[in-house]
């Protein structure tokens, strides 16, 4: 859906999606990182199931939301990835404690 | 067009909320004939700021009849659900499997278990078996309580329901039985003519041979215009609420409960401040402080939203149901409960107003004519 | 994480795009005490969307208007305002006491005047199909575009209309991005009424940049004018956009489509501090009533920028300016001397607000992709449908906040940012009142998520507990 322009010269972060890993910039919000990645990365919603990506990446919509290093509903479209990061895509409801 | 504007209905409720309508609703599917009136959108509902419990423990210390009144609500309301079930398609999520106090600390477990003792030895109060559970007891029910919470309280009558989905049932419910719902119509003035009352609103005079005040705290200003008494003490209430969740909360809490869509609702301070518009984020922290502590797992939750909302209260905390000698046929109710109690005004009050008199066996403690000229404290425990 | 240094401040200024950063600026330069609380990772807000961290270094490529940006934070950066980035304010109250959550932790800053300038979010854009995966705003293209140097790759479909669309497409093109086909959904009308307030827009700085961009962009990908019906299709994600122009049909394969028509004020956190709002029947949105020096309905309270009505990057900066100087002719009449001079700043303001009816009566949106019906979702959170609100319509709903306790609409976490000016006109159309009669939600902090552990960290007195425990 999104590729990198070959200007990108911004430094390799690796982040891990649901286990694998995944190289994203330094830079790039978890977002825009997994739209990057080339994988599936629909979450699913709270309330139907439905599957969704993000929509306005500026923080308003909520469609972005992620498991970030263990917490859940996290707006990825503001938080920047660092090397290491865990990153759960949600399957419905977060689930307490997490 | 409405189909009696401007001609005469049976009965005309003034309110819209949850006891206006559950009366309305009855009334309806009594055959009556039912004009609500209601106001906009911007006003000081209870009905869309309540916690939506149907909850039986600690009401009617000081007044024997109302637990008995409570007990009676509570189980009626699986009859209530299923009649709104069946007519509208909403499933109002009733669950009444039993509720708790948490209580944090000995100080309050040793509080608690007074006020248990209290209500044990009330003369004339029907038995709820309210109970005192020791903390490892309540873990066996609730296994995610944090190491602070020293036991609580528990009725197996108590439970919960999706309050704003009764109040959509209802409201989708008037359309079915014919009733005639006018938003934006709050009521300036009732007068009585011969045997029909006059009720002056906004959009034109709307007259009935009955009329049952239901607008709330508005209800004080109401009840002299058909010679009743109404003496209303409102309090303000601020109610936390968090994102959805995986259910993780099989019973519901005095102060926190997960509802059917997964949000936790977290409340609730009583404060005497009446501007519904602020919020005061230090007693929110309190509220949040302790639903963290009872659950630490609830800690990380993001928190959506959070209201106040102003409690149609009693001056006394009890409820006031009565009617007038001066303008027979004029009837005024005012609770605090108004989500426990929909399901007695929706089936005894309805079929009272319909007959034409309250029912003293039932109702005869909740007359005005109790607050007399000395001054009303508010101990209903609610 | 960077907590705030003070407890209280003389001037506190909320977002960090041109309106902000041009704020703090004056303040800070004028030797107010002053804290610049942005949401994002850098300033910038989201015109100059990463501004200090772009891989896009060829100024060619965003364009000349884009890299003002740089000169503004460049200018703040040497004064001695605070910043904070990643610090999400989730309360403002009448008390100018301001809740700001920084990594986890929640912390109280007073302030003797606030500035906010929280800008814009694009205008809803409710079509069938724009939950799906693959449809995003222009905007949210943009982002990625600057921030990270990210363009579409697969088949991509970019509808809607206005200034931005054009931009978005001629930098996607300039960074090698794929676009297939641009679908225009102005309305034919729209040039007509226009056509009075051509004058003023001819000699605006948009005109002959907007000619250039459409020119640079229609020599590479085919446009289609006149769009009146647009639908976004597939199973669990996008597969095709279907699409009406001139009064034949389309389909075509997508797996991106891009939605714009236009932005509006972000108004949670001013309706959240009171401050009261109108409806705008030039620009179909909320806009705060205020006076020439931005102030609000609160006292203290001024707003510049987008979210003081939509005028565009150049007029945000000047308003962020005149906000500022009022500041401080309030607060430190004697150090406003140093600063423009009032009469020359409204003249600033009066150039860049030129041509701005034009475009607003060009860009209008037209009905039917704000007033949406039947099964498309409206409420994106609570998955709402126009039939849904109608149904409630039908009941009794008079407005939103009734609509809210029977179908939940705008009680998700985005609280109606992306419903709300739908629901309002959407009830309105049924109610066959005006959006200012069917008014809008009642918003109340927290304005965004906060957790419960960082509610519970408010520090309370004892009265507050015992407003809370009670036997």
């Amino acid at each position: 859906m999104f590729r990198r322009s070959e200007l990108d010269h911004r430094p390799s972060v690796q982040i891990f999606v649901d286990g694998a890993a995944v190289a994203a910039r330094e830079g790039d919000t978890v977002s825009a990182a997994l739209l990057a990645s080339g994988r599936d990365v629909r979450r699913l919603t709270a309330v139907s199931g439905a599957p969704r990506l993000p929509y306005c990446m500026m923080g308003v919509c909520f469609d972005c939301l992620v498991t970030i290093d263990g917490v859940g509903n996290r707006q990825g479209c503001l938080v920047p990835v660092a090397e290491g990061m865990q990153v759960e895509l949600q399957k419905g409801k977060r689930e307490i404690g997490r | 067009m409405p189909r009696k504007y401007g001609g005469e209905y049976d009965v005309a409720v003034v309110g819209g909320g949850l006891l206006g309508s559950a009366i309305a609703w009855g009334l309806g599917r009594l055959g009556k004939t039912v004009a609500v009136l209601d106001e906009g959108d911007i006003a000081k509902r209870a009905s869309r700021a309540n916690f939506a419990l149907v909850w039986v423990q600690s009401k009617g210390l000081g007044m024997p009849a109302y637990t008995g009144w409570t007990v009676r609500a509570s189980q009626a309301w699986p009859k209530l659900a299923a009649a709104l079930q069946q007519q509208t398609g909403l499933d109002v999520c009733l669950q009444q499997n039993g509720g708790f106090h948490l209580t944090l600390g000995d100080d309050e477990f040793a509080q608690r278990g007074q006020l248990v003792t209290r209500m044990h030895n009330q003369v004339g109060a029907a038995d709820y078996r309210m109970e005192m559970m020791s903390a490892s007891d309540v873990k066996k029910a609730l296994p995610l309580i944090g190491p602070e919470v020293s036991g609580g309280s528990f009725c197996p009558f108590d439970g919960h329901v999706n309050s704003l989905r009764t109040f959509r049932a209802f409201h989708a419910g008037f359309k079915a039985f014919g009733i005639d719902y006018f938003p934006e119509r709050p009521v300036s003035a009732i007068t009585r003519n011969d045997s029909e009352f006059r009720l002056t609103t906004p959009g034109g005079e709307i007259r009935s041979e009955k009329v049952v005040l239901a607008a709330g705290n508005a209800n004080q200003a109401l009840a002299p215009m058909v010679g009743l008494f109404a003496p209303m003490g409102p309090t303000r209430g601020q109610i936390v609420v968090t994102e959805r969740t995986m259910p993780f909360l099989p019973h519901p809490l005095t102060t926190i409960r997960q509802t059917d869509e997964g949000t936790v609702m977290i409340g609730d301070s009583k404060e005497d401040e009446l501007d519904d518009r602020v919020l005061k984020h230090p007693i929110s922290g309190v509220m949040a402080d302790r639903a963290q502590r009872m659950f630490p797992h609830l800690a990380r939750l993001n928190v959506v939203r959070s209201w106040a909302g102003i409690r149609v209260m009693p001056q006394d905390g009890f409820p006031i149901y009565d009617q007038s000698e001066a303008h027979p046929g004029a009837f005024v109710a005012c609770c605090h409960s108004g989500v426990t109690l929909a399901s007695n005004h929706a089936f005894d009050v309805a079929r009272m107003v319909a007959g034409g008199a309250l029912e003293p066996e039932l109702v005869g403690a909740f007359s005005a004519s109790r607050f007399g000229c000395e001054g009303a404290t508010n101990n209903s425990g609610y | 994480m960077t907590m705030p240094r003070r407890d209280a401040y003389d001037v506190v200024v909320i977002g960090a795009g041109p309106a902000g950063l041009a704020a703090a600026t004056t303040a800070a330069e004028a030797g107010l005490s002053t804290l610049l609380l942005d949401e994002n990772a850098g300033p910038g807000g989201q015109v100059f969307r990463a501004i200090a961290a772009t891989p896009v270094t060829d100024r060619k490529q965003l364009g000349a208007d884009y890299w003002v940006g740089a000169d503004l934070v460049q200018a703040l950066r040497a004064t001695s305002a605070e910043v904070i980035h990643r610090a999400t304010v989730w309360s403002l109250d009448r008390n100018l006491e301001i809740g700001v959550s920084i990594g986890g932790a929640s912390a109280f800053v007073k302030a003797r005047r606030v500035i906010l300038a929280t800008g814009a979010l694009e205008r809803p854009f409710p079509i069938p199909g724009w939950t799906l995966p693959g449809v995003m705003t222009a905007g949210a293209a943009q982002t990625m575009l600057k921030a990270s140097a990210l363009v579409p790759d697969g088949r991509t479909v970019i509808a809607g209309q206005g200034p931005l669309l054009w931009l978005l497409a001629a930098q996607i093109l300039r960074l090698g991005g794929r676009i297939d086909r641009i679908l225009d959904t102005t309305e034919r009308r729209n040039y007509f009424a226009a056509l009075p307030h051509a004058f003023a827009f001819l000699t605006s700085p948009y005109f002959a940049k907007g000619l250039a961009l459409m020119r640079e962009v229609r020599a590479k990908v085919p446009v289609v004018s006149g769009v009146s019906e647009l639908v976004a299709a597939g199973d669990g994600q996008l597969a095709t956009v279907s699409y009406v122009a001139g009064g034949r049909r389309e389909t075509m394969y997508a797996d991106l489509l891009l939605l714009h028509q236009g932005v509006v004020p972000n108004v949670n956190l001013a309706m959240a501090a009171g401050v009261e709002h109108r409806w705008d029947e030039m620009q179909l949105c909320w806009s705060p009533v205020l006076d020439a020096d931005g102030h609000s309905s609160v006292a203290g309270i001024a707003i510049a920028g987008d979210g003081a009505g939509i005028g565009g990057a150049g007029a945000a900066v000047v308003r962020g300016r005149i906000a500022a100087r009022a500041a401080v002719e309030a607060l430190a009449p004697a150090s406003a001397a140093k600063l423009a001079q009032m009469a020359a700043l409204r003249a600033d303001l009066a150039h860049a607000e030129r041509g701005r009816v034009f475009l607003d009566s060009l860009f209008r949106p037209a009905v039917q992709f704000r007033i949406p019906s039947g099964d498309t979702i409206v409420c994106r959170c609570e998955e709402v449908t126009a039939k849904d609100v109608l149904d409630s319509v039908a009941i009794g709903a008079t407005g939103p906040n009734q609509l809210k306790a029977y179908r939940r609409t705008g009680m998700g976490p985005c609280q109606g940012r992306l419903c709300g000016l739908t629901v309002t006109e959407l009830m309105a159309e049924a109610r066959a009142k005006t959006p200012q009669e069917i008014g809008y939600y009642r918003l109340r902090a927290p304005v965004k998520p906060i957790t419960l552990a960082e509610l519970a960290s408010v520090p309370s007195t004892e009265d507050d507990v015992k407003a809370v425990v009670r036997g």
